[in-house]
């Protein structure tokens, strides 16, 4: 059974699942990652969050979709623009903001932050600030579900920007050769940080149209399309599970704001931001469900959920205190402890 | 016992721990067809293509390959031909494998290998192919760093590296590759951490790395002829370095002479004599000496590598300077 058809489920225990349109879990699971990165945000404009943030509004779809194909046992990895994808895969919202804000509980420990959010006990493998660089290690992630033959599959979700680096074309050639269970799935949002894209990149697709020199298909979506993504990602998965070996996703979305928290993309035509703003995934999904006949109350109501969780969980990750000192000391080793001498 | 050379004693250790954990897998350039230097032949017809992969020359994906490996469950140990090479992998050494245990808060484990040929050895094969680079990997904190000078600690550590739960670089000498050693039978794994007396003596302690052992133990000879008993030992690894017994020995001696391959512009005998300066400067008689490799890119000819590279000869003369 699919995490989706799980979490689809009435969540009241021993009672049939309702009939009538699925609970509308891919839009709660969106609003809660949009939520969160509003909500860091603000903490942010307040001086509350320690370190650069690097928030994915807009890009929800790819990483709510994607999880909602998978499985438990199945892996994800990300990059510095990750808080979604731990979050799309179960991880605890306020751990997350507690490691945002450097207090004491965050996901790490503190010793991540931002760009490094993840939750292994959620198949999340972490969020990579090297760009580029959780390729490989994607690979080896897939490499390792081989050698299981236990049919999982590894997403390695990238940047548009990643496609030139070097690292990227090792990572798919060797999961081509290799016939590895591994998709990559490329968050095409136009912009590698400040520049278009397609200003240094000689192809329109910067992912999908690399994909052929490696044997595979090209395949472009949606990306601000949820059930687009979800049903890409199984159908992909599905074929890797069977042997079927890679393939690249290109997922066209758009950043609805900047690069970091401190970027206010001024660089970007105003007709350009429009069009991103009008076509982003949560209201849009929203017209979705809205026509298929979901009660606008009932949304109404999630968004309310959502809201109130998020809120609380700010709350309480404001007033928690900071980590032990001490705790800077620990877990270089798989002892436990920094100990390098005698 | 049974003598081995260095390079066997390699494809023993990988055997050993092959056959003891099915999780151990191998991948690298030219390690199905036994490596350029010979270090893993017949390892494929015992094992198999299951647990031998042949990766195209992608050292990020190679390293990376062998990171990702290992949070999925595997002890994957990696080939990096030449250590030079590290340079094109750097990234994924010490920003991702060095790092992630400690920056996910302990959620990651990375129980990992990564081997191959170091330094240079009078082989001639130039500036890019004869670095000693296991400096470069001590500068970073989350790597262990393994640098064996005998057929038996090339085994021993190997087995070790492979069974810690932390990676572990393991710098194989390529000079060394055909120096023969008894190895003892049966598993024998040699801990990480703990260095080696390999000769006493009184007077005053030469403290080697790898091939550099070697030239302290020709140097101490050299000493004892003229009346001078050296004390040597084989530091083995630099993380975890084994900083006491170095201490030990100076409490007794009285003076340090440490030799490295490396340049010594900076490198691990650097951070040793800061220790030992640090720590032990009362037990001190005479200033700490390094005898180091040039500060130029390793020559070709052979000449010009002796002129740069440490030798008993120029340990024998640090000596003379500090008694």
């Amino acid at each position: 059974m699919s995490s989706e058809h799980a979490l689809e489920r009435s969540p009241r225990a021993g009672v049939a699942a309702p009939v009538g349109p699925p609970a509308p879990e891919l839009y709660r699971r969106m609003l809660l990652a949009r939520r969160m990165a509003e909500a860091t945000r603000e903490l942010w404009r307040e001086g509350e969050v320690h370190g650069p943030g690097h928030l994915s509004e807009g890009h929800e779809a790819i990483a709510v979709g994607a999880a909602a194909a998978l499985r438990a046992g199945d892996a994800s990895i990300g990059t510095y623009r990750g808080h979604a994808h731990a979050l799309a895969r179960g991880a605890d919202p306020e751990a997350v903001m507690r490691e945002l804000l450097g207090r004491e509980g965050g996901i790490c420990g503190g010793k991540g932050g931002s760009m490094h959010i993840t939750s292994v006990e959620h198949g999340y493998f972490g969020s990579y600030a090297i760009v580029g660089a959780h390729l490989p290690i994607a690979c080896g992630l897939g490499w390792a579900q081989r050698l299981r033959g236990d049919g999982a599959v590894t997403v390695c979700f990238f940047g548009d920007g990643a496609t030139n680096i070097g690292a990227f074309h090792e990572a798919v050639n060797l999961a081509a050769v290799w016939r590895l269970p591994v998709l990559f799935v490329c968050e095409n949002n136009l912009y590698m940080e400040y520049t278009a894209i397609g200003a240094v990149t000689p192809v329109e697709h910067p992912a999908a149209d690399r994909a052929p020199a490696y044997g595979l298909e090209p395949i472009v979506i949606d990306g601000n399309d949820v059930e687009a993504v979800r049903d890409t990602v199984a159908e992909r998965a599905s074929r890797a599970r069977e042997g079927g070996g890679p393939a690249i996703v290109e997922a066209v979305t758009y950043r609805l704001r900047g690069h970091s928290l401190a970027d206010p993309a001024a660089y970007r035509p105003a007709e350009e931001v429009e069009r991103g703003v009008a076509g982003e995934p949560i209201g849009r999904y929203r017209r979705v469900l809205e026509g298929r006949g979901v009660e606008g109350g009932e949304l109404d109501a999630v968004e309310a959920d959502v809201a109130a969780l998020v809120a609380a969980v700010a709350e309480r990750a404001r007033a928690a205190p900071p980590p032990e000192p001490a705790t800077a000391w620990t877990d270089v080793w798989a002892d436990g402890t920094s100990r390098w001498r005698s | 016992m049974a003598e081995l050379t260095f390079r066997d004693a390699v494809r023993s250790a990988l055997e050993q721990e092959m056959e003891r954990d099915e999780r151990v897998v191998l991948l690298g350039e030219d390690v199905g067809p036994g490596g350029v230097f010979k270090t893993t032949p017949g390892l494929v017809g015992r094992f198999g293509r299951e647990r031998v992969w042949d990766t195209p020359i992608s050292e990020q994906a190679i390293v990376g390959g062998a990171m990702g490996a290992a949070m999925g469950g595997m002890r994957p140990v990696a080939e990096i031909m030449f250590s030079d090479f590290y340079a094109t992998c750097w990234d994924l050494v010490a920003n991702e494998i060095a790092k992630t245990r400690y920056m996910t808060g302990g959620q990651v484990t990375l129980p990992l290998v990564v081997r191959g040929s170091n330094g240079g050895g009078g082989l001639g094969f130039g500036a890019q192919h004869s670095q000693s680079a296991e400096s470069w990997a001590m500068c970073v904190p989350g790597l262990k760093v393994a640098c064996p000078s005998t057929p038996a600690d090339m085994k021993g550590l190997l087995a070790a590296a492979i069974r810690d739960e932390d990676p572990v670089l393991v710098f194989e000498h390529k000079g060394l590759y055909p120096s023969v050693g008894e190895v003892p039978d049966g598993d024998h794994v040699v801990p990480l951490g703990r260095a080696a007396v390999v000769r006493e003596g009184a007077e005053v302690t030469l403290a080697g790395l790898a091939f550099t052992v070697g030239a302290c133990l020709e140097a101490a000879e050299s000493l004892a002829a003229d009346g001078v008993e050296a004390e040597v030992l084989d530091l083995r690894t630099l993380v975890p370095l084994d900083a006491a017994a170095v201490l030990e020995s100076v409490a007794k001696t009285n003076r340090l002479v440490i030799a490295e391959e490396g340049p010594g512009q900076l490198g691990w005998s650097a951070a040793l004599a800061a220790i030992v300066a640090d720590e032990a400067f009362d037990d001190l008689d005479a200033p700490v000496t390094r005898v180091c490799g040039g500060a130029v890119p390793l020559p070709a000819a052979g000449v010009l590598e002796d002129e740069v590279n440490p030798s008993a000869r120029r340990i024998v003369e640090a000596v003379g300077r500090c008694l």
